[in-house]
């Protein structure tokens, strides 16, 4: 059968190998954890205890900031100690609660149904949002949001992402390869919630074990199907695998999925609707990758919410060389970030660790004019002339040439001859269009 | 014989289209104000836009037919003023020289602490985003020059800590180089006030402090504010201000200063007068000591 893809796009080495056969492991009950009150796209949560409150694990410590905006729960058991401004895994600094744990991890009620499947469309949704779920593949867009299109946009298919294209991580292979049942579950759910009549779990060719096991248990599913992808970056962006695996284009210009009737959801958000639906389970806690080249035993680890990096690594042994740099997520999407003190996320995927040398970043020469930018970028743009007009501060081409439909993914610096930093010039001019046109 | 006619055709051809074009200068005239013309001459053209016109002509012809003021060249300064002045026949009084300055003096990228190596792209805009910047301080100096690449007038210089010094001789106020900076550090303050605070930490002293490579960022103490004569400083968000209307340039807010965060180039002048003055009266008083004692061992 042949692979389907998308038209441009890079080969990087996967790097999988790291942490490819490490099965996941239960990170030990942190002793304290900094739950950030803005993990997701949109509103931050608003805190609903104050220091001092004791806390159990599973209880809601935070509410919704508005309708684009997610709950937060309590990780693990224990008093509130501090509710201020602390480390975020992209770098910044943002409000967070921080817990410190009485090492009981004495959970809520947990609850379990038996005919989760029989659920109605209106008590799905309401479980899904009361567990603060957002999507888990990084951006952490509210799932709610995105299961709740407006009437005139039906939706007919949801794709599962279980495509995995950022190098070194391994979460989603290793949760798909262990958690199989729970993740088609999970589907069939969202699919219920939408009234989707098609799920497409679309992998890529570089997990043969998990297509394999796929196919087989969705043999007898008439409407579910699993797409074999081609092994190609960006090939688990949101637009790119729609086009792969169902051959319709989202329309330019802040077109949405929902436009051509589709919703995508990551594999781990669908694990999580499943706990959430089956259990009432709130979101606390998601597999987070340890890998890079310097990290003496790369490990996939099942994380509380709100654990800090350092205790990931320190779980993982530590390091081989002296840190250069610390990546919160992929290498070609994630985040760069000073130290390790920021706390895993809902949307964090991995953590990479890279020697001195590997984050030493060449000089920009001049552009030569090769197109290589313009023949790997999948949405078709020019990145080079957007870098220009950013640098030149053009801000009129710079919209003209289509920087708003940038997904950021750096194919273009990838590939550039010239180390031009593209894609961080780029995304000047996505921040000032997007403040022009606010204004 | 070809020669005579294409000469001729030529000839006759120009005569038309010149007359053409004489008729169509006439018939289409366009009055403009001769003043216009002299006045764009006499702005620096710089096109700064510190006028708020775009370029030097739009000014002038603003000036003419739309009788704004016509103080509004800052790098012009008054020699243009008064040059602008004889031409419309209007008396205006030049505003205040203004000369921009840094509120912060990190101490330069030699000196100042780094959270991370940026070796991103060469701007300011870029470096902030980035994890709120590379070095300690999160309101400081990023050094990417984007201040001395904005300047049209060569004013802004690195020295040699990579600390930004402004030309006060050359720099014209024309506000490019407090429009590029991306953490609003920049400000244009009148020329003859002399005391300035020169940080833009809102952080509370305890983080702002070590944060500091000089260990001069305002802590927020609020003894200035006490000790000002004037109530021209107030405290906001941790970081002391002065509004320069009512400041009357005596320098004791920088006196009080435990950080040095308030300069004052004149505090060390100040000080040895008053070091010399102590040092005076207590030889003084020694004086008259010995003197007494003098007096008392030769009555024994």
């Amino acid at each position: 059968m042949g692979l389907k893809t998308f038209p441009g796009g890079v080969h990087p080495h996967d790097s999988k190998e790291f942490s490819k056969d490490a099965a996941i492991e239960d990170l030990p009950i942190p002793k304290k954890v900094v739950i950030p009150l803005s993990q997701h796209i949109g509103a931050p949560a608003k805190p609903l205890v104050k220091v001092g409150d004791e806390v159990k694990t599973g209880q809601k410590i935070a509410e919704p900031g508005g309708f684009v905006s997610i709950p937060m729960h309590a990780s693990i058991s224990g008093k509130i100690t501090k509710i201020a401004d602390f480390p975020h895994p992209t770098g910044i600094t943002s409000l967070a609660i921080e817990i410190t744990g009485d090492g009981k991890d004495d959970w809520i009620e947990l609850y379990e149904e038996d005919n989760f499947l029989e659920l109605t469309a209106d008590e799905i949704k309401n479980r899904i949002s009361e567990a603060g779920i957002c999507g888990m593949g990084g951006a952490g867009f509210p799932t709610l949001v995105k299961i709740s299109p407006p009437t005139e946009k039906p939706i007919d298919t949801v794709i599962l992402n279980g495509v995995e294209c950022e190098p070194f991580l391994t979460a989603d292979y290793r949760l798909m390869l262990e958690k199989a049942d729970e993740i088609i579950w999970g589907l069939k759910l969202l699919m219920k919630t939408v009234d989707a009549q098609n799920g497409i779990i679309g992998i890529e060719a570089n997990k043969p074990d998990v297509i394999k096991k796929m196919k087989e248990l969705t043999a007898t599913e008439q409407n579910i199907r699993v797409v074999g992808l081609k092994l190609k970056y960006p090939q688990g962006a949101e637009k790119q695998l729609i086009y792969a695996a169902t051959k319709r284009k989202v329309p330019n210009k802040g077109g949405l999925p929902m436009d051509v009737n589709v919703v995508v959801q990551n594999v781990g958000t669908a694990f999580a609707v499943y706990e959430a639906v089956r259990y009432k389970k709130p979101l606390v806690e998601r597999i987070v990758t340890v890998s890079g080249s310097i990290v003496k035993v790369p490990k996939n680890l099942k994380t509380r919410i709100g654990t800090k990096f350092e205790e990931l690594l320190e779980f993982c042994n530590g390091t081989t060389e002296d840190i250069g740099k610390v990546i919160s997520g992929g290498p070609m999407m994630g985040f760069a970030i000073p130290n390790l003190e920021a706390p895993v996320a809902k949307g964090s995927s991995g953590l990479l660790l890279f020697n001195k040398k590997q984050a030493h970043r060449q000089k920009e020469n001049t552009c030569i004019r090769c197109g290589s930018c313009v023949d790997v970028c999948p949405m078709n743009l020019v990145p080079s002339l957007i870098a220009k007009n950013v640098r030149y501060e053009d801000w009129e081409m710079t919209e003209k040439y289509g920087v708003m439909d940038c997904i950021k993914c750096g194919s273009c610096a990838y590939v550039c001859p010239s180390n031009i930093k593209l894609i961080q010039w780029i995304d000047i001019g996505k921040m000032k269009i997007s403040e022009k046109n606010r204004s | 014989m070809i020669i005579v006619y294409s000469v001729a055709t030529l000839g006759i051809l120009g005569l038309i289209y010149g007359l053409g074009l004489a008729y169509a200068s006439r018939k289409f005239h366009v009055e403009v104000d001769p003043k216009i013309e002299k006045i764009t001459e006499i702005l620096p053209q710089a096109n700064c836009g510190a006028c708020g016109y775009p370029g030097c002509s739009a000014y002038a012809e603003a000036i003419v037919n739309n009788g704004v003021d016509i103080n509004k060249c800052a790098p012009g300064g008054s020699a243009v003023l008064g040059q602008i002045s004889k031409i419309m026949g209007v008396e205006a009084t030049a505003t205040e020289r203004k000369v921009a300055l840094i509120h912060c003096q990190s101490g330069g990228s030699n000196n100042t602490f780094f959270r991370y190596k940026y070796e991103g792209i060469p701007t300011c805009k870029a470096a902030v985003q980035l994890s709120n910047g590379p070095n300690l301080c999160n309101y400081g100096c990023v050094f990417q020059n984007d201040c001395l690449e904005a300047c049209n007038f060569d004013a802004i210089h690195l020295d040699e800590n990579g600390m930004r010094i402004i030309d006060k001789e050359k720099c014209t106020s024309c506000g490019a180089c407090v429009k590029a900076c991306p953490r609003d550090l920049i400000e244009l303050v009148p020329v003859k006030k002399r005391v300035h605070v020169l940080c833009s930490s809102q952080d509370k002293g305890a983080v702002a402090r070590p944060a500091c490579g000089n260990k001069t960022a305002c802590i927020g103490c609020g003894l200035c504010v006490k000790k000002c004569p004037v109530d021209a400083i107030t405290l906001n968000n941790n970081l002391a201000v002065i509004n320069y209307e009512k400041c009357i340039n005596c320098g004791q807010c920088a006196d009080v200063c435990p950080t040095a965060a308030i300069f004052d180039p004149l505090k060390e002048v100040r000080a040895k007068k008053k070091a010399e003055a102590k040092a005076k009266a207590e030889a003084a008083k020694k004086k008259v000591e010995a003197a007494k004692q003098k007096a008392a061992e030769d009555k024994e």
